[in-house]
């Protein structure tokens, strides 16, 4: 299939960036995304042009470094993430629009590559658990009602793309902090730092950048790993016993 | 202070909006069926709208004097919208500068018309609401105020069809409103049984088509000329 592409050029951070146009020819419906994209570049190589830059690092959707705007949704039609998405999904003929993830927080390095620090900031935060606990336990040495283990591990999925705050209308990463927040709050290894935690996570999140949660559902609705919102109302409620215990 | 620092907080701001959303929300069905009142017609025999204005004023009046009450609630509702409003517009700054560079094409997945006509659909309500209280409750743009026949005041109030449209719109607006935002209150609480089709949900969408619906009964019954 042939088909053209418009795609968001940036130097670098200060650069102005602006739009390009690309064909994308011969291109098999059996091929990713990223090695559509990979194609694309070859050619840009071979005529001596500078490549399209965009992240990507395992290629089988674990490790959350890929991730792009396609048409304007995050990691395109498909709810998987970018480099999961397949070109049977567009048709012959059709022009794909290409952008970076565009939230302030996640300032562009070059082209379609961000800078997601902003995320591992709120994880150093407080998105993890201080206390010693040595070597691997026994299994079922602490024991966790499988209620608790199903929504912890339903949260601890998350693998920290962004596509959540690219997605949403108030460029909120809400439902990346409540993932995290909400898997360590159903854990008894998580309890002794639950509240302090959310506190600290929460504020580190505002001093980022990012906007408020609006419960638009964008982000549920693009995530690969298919966070439910209920984490955010997890998170609302820590934070709402934290300023009730006097924790704020 | 643990409240007052909170406050800084995203989500801290959101709660103040939910807690004093909350509290227009049961205003509002409170009123509504209030309302109803008046297709019990004219006069201030039992179950008229004016015996129950009346009522309003009276009620607990050994207590707190004439009208206690009602001042009360009023302190409170104002005092409740002044904050739901100033979040509104500390959140809306912050979510608008989140994304300096707007996408060139954007989709959306989940998102509607009540989620993202909260704003502009707030702003909307908070200039009914103005109007309103000037309209039947001061009575100073009113064409022919008279204290305390409240029948009176709506039939020759909302028979005028620019302010009876005013009224059907606003409606609609709030409508929307609570459409999203009552069950959004649950969400912002923490009440995390949510999905898109939990029973919570739907009830505050129920509630919000019965409150929309409800207040709008009055207006429509004088336009269409059913009550005079
Ligand atoms: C009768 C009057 C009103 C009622 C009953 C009402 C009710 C509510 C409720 C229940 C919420 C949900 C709170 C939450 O998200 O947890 C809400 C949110 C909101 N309200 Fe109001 N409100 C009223 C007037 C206004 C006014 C005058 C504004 C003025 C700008 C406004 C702007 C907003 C905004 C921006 C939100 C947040 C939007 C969102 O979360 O998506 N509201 N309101
Ligand atoms: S490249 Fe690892 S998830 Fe896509």
């Amino acid at each position: 299939m042939n088909l053209t592409l418009k795609v968001w050029r940036q130097e670098g951070p200060q650069a102005p960036g602006r739009f390009e146009t690309y064909a994308a020819r011969d291109i098999e419906a059996d091929m990713s995304f990223l090695e559509m994209l990979d194609i694309v570049n070859e050619g840009i190589i071979l005529a001596g042009g500078d490549p399209i830059a965009f992240d990507h690092d395992c290629r089988e959707g674990i490790c959350g470094m890929c991730g792009l705007v396609i048409d304007g949704l995050a990691h395109g039609p498909r709810q998987c993430t970018t480099c999961q998405l397949y070109m049977r999904n567009f048709r012959d003929g059709d022009t794909i629009t290409v952008e970076p993830w565009r939230v302030r927080a996640f300032p562009v390095v070059k082209d379609l590559v961000v800078d997601r620090g902003a995320l591992d900031r709120i994880i150093a935060a407080g998105g993890y658990v201080s206390a010693g606990t040595g070597s691997a336990p026994d299994a079922n040495g602490t024991l966790i009602p499988k209620p608790d283990a199903d929504a912890a591990f339903d949260a601890a999925v998350c693998i920290g793309c962004g596509a959540c705050a690219a997605a949403c209308p108030n460029g909120s990463a809400m439902l990346f902090t409540a993932a995290k927040v909400s898997h360590l709050s159903h854990l008894p290894q998580g309890q002794p730092e639950r509240y302090a935690r959310v506190v600290r996570m929460v504020e580190r999140m505002d001093e980022e950048g990012f906007g408020g949660c609006t419960n638009h559902g964008e982000c549920a609705g693009v995530c690969p790993a298919k966070i439910d919102m209920g984490v955010i109302a997890r998170l609302n409620r820590d934070l709402l016993v934290a300023t009730l215990k006097g924790g704020g | 202070m643990a409240i007052l620092s909170a406050y800084r907080t995203t989500v801290g701001k959101k709660i103040v909006m939910a807690v004093t959303g909350l509290i227009w929300v049961g205003y509002v069905v409170l009123h509504m069926f209030g309302n109803l009142k008046f297709f019990n017609g004219a006069g201030d025999g039992l179950g008229t709208i004016n015996a129950w204005a009346h009522f309003l004023r009276v009620f607990g009046q050994e207590v707190v004097g004439y009208a206690g009450v009602l001042w009360l609630a009023r302190v409170v509702l104002l005092v409740a919208l002044v904050l739901h409003v100033a979040t509104a517009i500390q959140l809306k700054r912050l979510n608008g500068a989140s994304r300096p560079v707007a996408y060139q094409r954007r989709g959306y997945l989940q998102t509607d018309l009540p989620a993202r006509s909260m704003w502009w659909g707030g702003v909307f309500i908070l200039m009914f609401v103005v109007y309103h209280v000037l309209h039947m409750t001061a009575g100073t743009v009113h064409p022919a105020f008279v204290e305390g026949d409240v029948f009176h005041n709506l039939t020759v109030g909302l028979g005028e069809p620019l302010a009876g449209a005013f009224y059907l719109t606003a409606m609609v607006a709030l409508g929307l409103h609570l459409y999203h935002g009552t069950w959004s209150v649950f969400q912002t609480l923490g009440v995390d049984v949510f999905d898109r089709s939990s029973a919570i949900r739907r009830a505050g969408q129920a509630l919000a088509l019965v409150i929309a619906g409800g207040f709008m009964l009055v207006p429509l019954s004088i336009l269409l000329g059913f009550m005079r």
